[in-house]
């Protein structure tokens, strides 16, 4: 498989296996937290909760049991940062959770992989057995009285909700992945109803070199509200596809410089669940502030069909929408078939925008996050390439 | 199922059920590896994961009928998953999908008749800076052309 495109200042700085791990000996949790409300430090899912406050809460918490979960079910569309990270820099995922793990007071941690990721599983079980062997896991790790944790993983079965927290939750209780209600969320009531941490991959991998460097240095990259550097999995129309770290802030455009994308029409920022964003916007940056993303990035040149691209979109939701609530369920469907009118010529400009209605109704009445993003598409490219897809270049008339 | 299969399917069972623990949360573990050795969940099957789990096998059948790799009827022995999502779609997925179809004389959801592939579309994979992909059993395979993807399947047993 193809190596990283670019390494940048943060996550793929220098860092040697079991580094933050032996960090723990000589500080207390109080610090570690320190160190990372300091670094500012948010979910890099795309939900962008401060990971601090997350991790306060489950370690104050008073319970016989509490779980660290690794969230590596990215399913995200245009997202696969996840597999670069677990194939390459094992250490800094599982460093991160030991890290995580001390600092709660969790004893087990769980890694929940998606089942597309099952070829990765292999190396990932064979680098948990040489960490149980250097007493990186296990029992007193390194020596230290009572600090006992260690790490399983788990298999998703191919469903795109369980990359929800709650929903990932319950497919590990071994039910159906339908996301829960929220409250309680999972920090109080999480893994068989004990306070959970549940944290993206790349939040954990960047957990370790803000205990060794420090939360100043972390903070000396990205903005003030989007500190620290992004994983970007750049896809679709570019000459240079992969993984790319850059620092929160980097705008849209210096983005497909280095990619070498040409005549780019529209970048989808953010997966099938993000916003469609057009040349005239390519100088805003990305960050938690202005296009947020979870770090998927897919490029689409003028060749490309945008209705062709919404439906690939809408498709995909109506597919993975468990069907448990009904704006979802329901709503998704109603998208597809509006995009299908379009397609066909066969639709009025009145309907079209009672569905963009119906979008932002699901904004809102879903259940969980897949229903609440998933008409952000529909209603980014229908607003945003109207031109093309109603006046003639694509969709009814054209191509 | 003739009585030593059941046989053989209860021990193997209750094998992976002491492997994996009697509790519920071992459930979908316990499946997952069931439906690796025989590409599909047959009813006795879930049946047996219900009385020793001690839950209904209408629960057994529920959680099966949620997860795309998870079934209950059966499939072929290799199981090809073609990516279908944008990022794959733009770097060729059709061509690839049309000489799957074309090769192996059957489409997208079907089994052919000597049960050796059943071909299904999946949504993305994550290779999408390699596409277009495919997902054979454990196996990912990227940089698709129609030419290489028929390549990989002749290699298959």
């Amino acid at each position: 498989m193809e190596k990283t495109k670019r390494k940048g200042a943060v996550i793929f700085s220098k860092y040697s296996r079991g580094e933050g791990i032996k960090r723990l000996l000589s500080i207390s949790r109080e610090e570690v937290l320190f160190e990372l409300r300091d670094s500012k430090l948010k979910g890099r899912g795309g939900a962008g909760f401060p990971t601090a406050t997350k991790w306060n809460i489950v370690a104050a918490a008073i319970s016989s049991q509490k779980y660290i979960i690794c969230n590596a079910d990215e399913g995200e569309p245009g997202t696969f940062k996840d597999r670069v990270l677990l194939l390459e820099y094992p250490e800094l995922v599982f460093d991160g959770m030991v890290i995580a793990g001390y600092t709660i007071g969790a004893k087990h941690g769980i890694v929940y992989l998606r089942g597309e990721y099952e070829y990765i599983l292999q190396s990932l079980e064979d680098y948990l057995a040489k960490m149980r062997n250097d007493n990186l896991l296990g029992k007193n790790i390194l020596g230290k009285e009572g600090f006992d944790f260690d790490i399983s993983i788990r298999l998703g079965s191919g469903a795109y909700v369980c990359g929800e927290e709650t929903a990932l939750i319950e497919s590990l209780e071994g039910n159906r992945g339908e996301a829960r209600n929220r409250p309680p969320y999972p920090v109080n009531t999480g893994y068989m109803g004990k306070p959970t941490v549940v944290n993206n991959v790349e939040t954990l991998a960047s957990v370790p070199h803000i205990i060794v460097k420090g939360g100043e240095w972390f903070k000396k990259y990205g903005t003030d509200r989007s500190t620290g550097s992004k994983l970007f999995s750049v896809s679709g129309d570019c000459g240079r596809p992969g993984v790319y770290e850059l620092p929160w802030g980097t705008k849209i455009s210096e983005l497909l410089d280095l990619v070498g994308a040409r005549n780019t029409k529209a970048v989808q920022v953010g997966g099938a669940s993000g916003t469609c964003i057009p040349k005239s916007q390519f100088d805003r940056t990305l960050a938690y502030e202005d296009a947020a993303t979870g770090g998927s990035i897919m490029i689409f040149n003028e060749s490309r069909n945008m209705l062709h691209v919404l439906k690939n979109f809408m498709e995909f939701f109506v597919e993975e929408s468990c069907g448990q609530c009904t704006p979802c369920r329901i709503g998704n469907t109603k998208l597809l078939e509006g995009v299908e009118m379009i397609e066909k010529g066969e639709f009025t400009f009145n309907y079209i925008n009672q569905l963009k209605e119906l979008g932002r109704t699901m904004q809102v009445a879903s259940k969980c996050g897949l229903g609440q993003s998933s008409p952000n598409s529909f209603i980014s490219i229908l607003e945003n390439f109207k031109e093309e897809i109603f006046n003639g270049n694509g969709g009814a008339h054209g191509k | 199922m003739l009585v030593t299969e059941k046989n053989a399917m209860t021990e193997e069972i209750e094998q992976l059920v002491e492997k994996y623990g009697s509790k519920r949360s071992s459930l979908l573990s316990i499946l997952q590896d069931i439906q690796r050795k025989h590409k599909y969940i047959p009813d006795f099957a879930q049946q047996e994961v219900a009385r020793l789990l001690d839950i209904h096998p209408v629960e057994v059948f529920s959680v099966i009928s949620f997860y795309a790799f998870l079934n209950t009827k059966p499939k072929g022995k290799n199981i090809i998953r073609l990516c279908q999502t944008i990022s794959c779609d733009m770097q060729g997925k059709s061509a690839v999908a049309k000489s799957i179809e074309r090769e192996l004389g059957i489409k997208f959801g079907e089994t052919s008749k000597d049960n050796k592939f059943t071909l299904e579309y999946a949504n993305c994979v994550g290779m999408c800076d390699q596409g277009p992909a495919m997902i054979i059993n454990e196996r990912v395979y990227y940089k698709l052309t129609p030419e290489k993807a028929i390549e990989i399947l002749n290699g298959l047993k």
